[in-house]
């Protein structure tokens, strides 16, 4: 076992665990934050992105180890508290940008991702950005319309497909 | 996967004294290799990280050259070279997708040498170098077909080196479920000649089309190019695509590149 230390969310957290253990069981099954989702565990589909250091990452895709020291920040830690949301999770519940909410954690993270490097992306950017997040509900659509709108861009313009 | 022992030296001698044990495997963002030891497909019984190494992380333009630290991850080299070799920035703003971006490192992928991967077509088709922490390697010497590399057990990358041409284009053609190019095509045009890599489409590994390189030395056309006609010997069939087709994807994708290269 190796401790691995790290702060989540703004704590400090450690915990000894297995060499092998990824970042998002570290997450989900150590620190019991299960906003994080696994989804296909090969680093393809985006469900389980978080922050490390600021930058998206597949949080199924690298070691817990590797992030000793980090700042991580998770899907819990974007909300201050139950009533006040990130503008993403405000703009991704009035445009419907999620159906069964599987995806929608990674989608968040990725998205806040995209908006810290380009505050206001275009639609092809944010389609670009998030080609490594799938989601089967959506058609995703409405996902890049939450986009433009947490970016204070006109989503109404976007063309109803 | 199987449970192993995880080391992050910071110095390239510690790391390559923990490489010294046998199934011992170096660790660069884990892009490539964490999913292969999920599947079972490999099992060291030690990863050695070099995330830990300070000076291993850059990239250096200058001259007529680039150089990127072997630890480097393909969102630094893409905004780092955007102005020096704007074609290999291009290339590397689409290896995989953003997260991935952030973690796999230029080091890791050459030194996987995965018959799809972009990066060893850029270091083919510019004639560039491989810096380990006991030699240098001439790209031509260090591909040595599918998975396989000059390296020798332990040996890490520590910087590539890239010469950079006077007009260069990457084109792929993305797998759209792995981003993976099925068939993609680096042209580098020098003041000694133009060189064409193909990656993606061969059993072994990437490769550069001599008869392409010859053909646009004399003429630098995309018109030259829709006169030649690849060999389909050799080249990957699978579900996606049989050898003929990526043999037509080879001339069509090329052709692109050197339009765009203009």
């Amino acid at each position: 076992m190796t401790k691995v230390s790290m702060t989540v969310n703004g704590k400090a957290v450690a915990r000894d665990v297995e060499a092998r253990r990824m970042l998002v069981d570290y997450l989900r099954q150590d620190l019991d934050l299960t906003g994080t989702h696994v989804g296909c565990d090969t680093s393809q589909c985006g469900a389980c992105v978080v922050h490390v250091n600021g930058k998206a990452v597949k949080a199924c895709t690298m070691l817990a180890a590797e992030a000793e020291g980090a700042k991580v920040t998770t899907i819990e830690g974007m909300a201050s508290s139950d009533d006040d949301l990130h503008r993403l999770q405000v703009a991704f519940n009035d445009h419907h940008g999620l159906q069964c909410g599987f995806c929608t954690p990674g989608m968040i993270m990725s998205a806040a991702a995209l908006l810290s490097e380009n505050p206001t992306p275009s639609e092809a950017e944010i389609r670009h950005y998030l080609e490594g997040n799938i989601c089967r509900c959506t058609g995703y659509h409405n996902i890049v319309k939450a986009v433009l709108a947490a970016s204070g861009q006109d989503s109404a313009a976007l063309a109803a497909e | 996967m199987y449970n192993f022992e995880f080391v992050r030296p910071s110095s390239v001698a510690d790391a390559v004294a923990a490489l010294a044990d046998e199934d011992a495997m170096a660790l660069g963002g884990g892009q490539t290799l964490l999913p292969t030891m999920k599947a079972r497909l490999a099992a060291p019984t030690k990863l050695v990280s070099l995330s830990g190494i300070d000076g291993l992380s850059y990239v250096k333009t200058g001259g007529d050259s680039v150089e990127i630290g072997g630890a480097t991850v393909h969102a630094d080299v893409a905004a780092e070279v955007a102005d020096a070799f704007p074609a290999l920035a291009a290339l590397v703003a689409r290896i995989g997708d953003p997260a991935v971006r952030n973690r796999g490192t230029i080091g890791g992928s050459v030194a996987n040498n995965d018959p799809a991967a972009c990066y060893p077509a850029a270091v083919l088709a510019t004639g560039g170098t491989i810096v380990t922490d006991k030699r240098e390697i001439a790209a031509e010497d260090f591909f040595q077909g599918m998975f396989a590399t000059a390296l020798e057990a332990g040996e890490i990358i520590t910087a590539v080196r890239f010469p950079v041409p006077q007009a260069a284009h990457y084109e792929k053609f993305a797998q759209p479920a792995s981003r993976f190019p099925l068939v993609g095509i680096f042209v580098a045009r020098f003041a000694s000649g133009v060189r064409v890599a193909v990656t993606g489409a061969s059993e072994s590994g990437v490769f550069r089309w001599t008869e392409a390189e010859t053909a646009l030395s004399s003429d630098f056309s995309a018109d030259v190019v829709e006169g030649l006609t690849p060999s389909a010997d050799g080249l990957i069939g699978d579900l996606h695509g049989t050898p003929t087709y990526r043999a037509n994807m080879i001339r069509v994708m090329t052709a692109r590149a050197v339009a765009a290269a203009g």
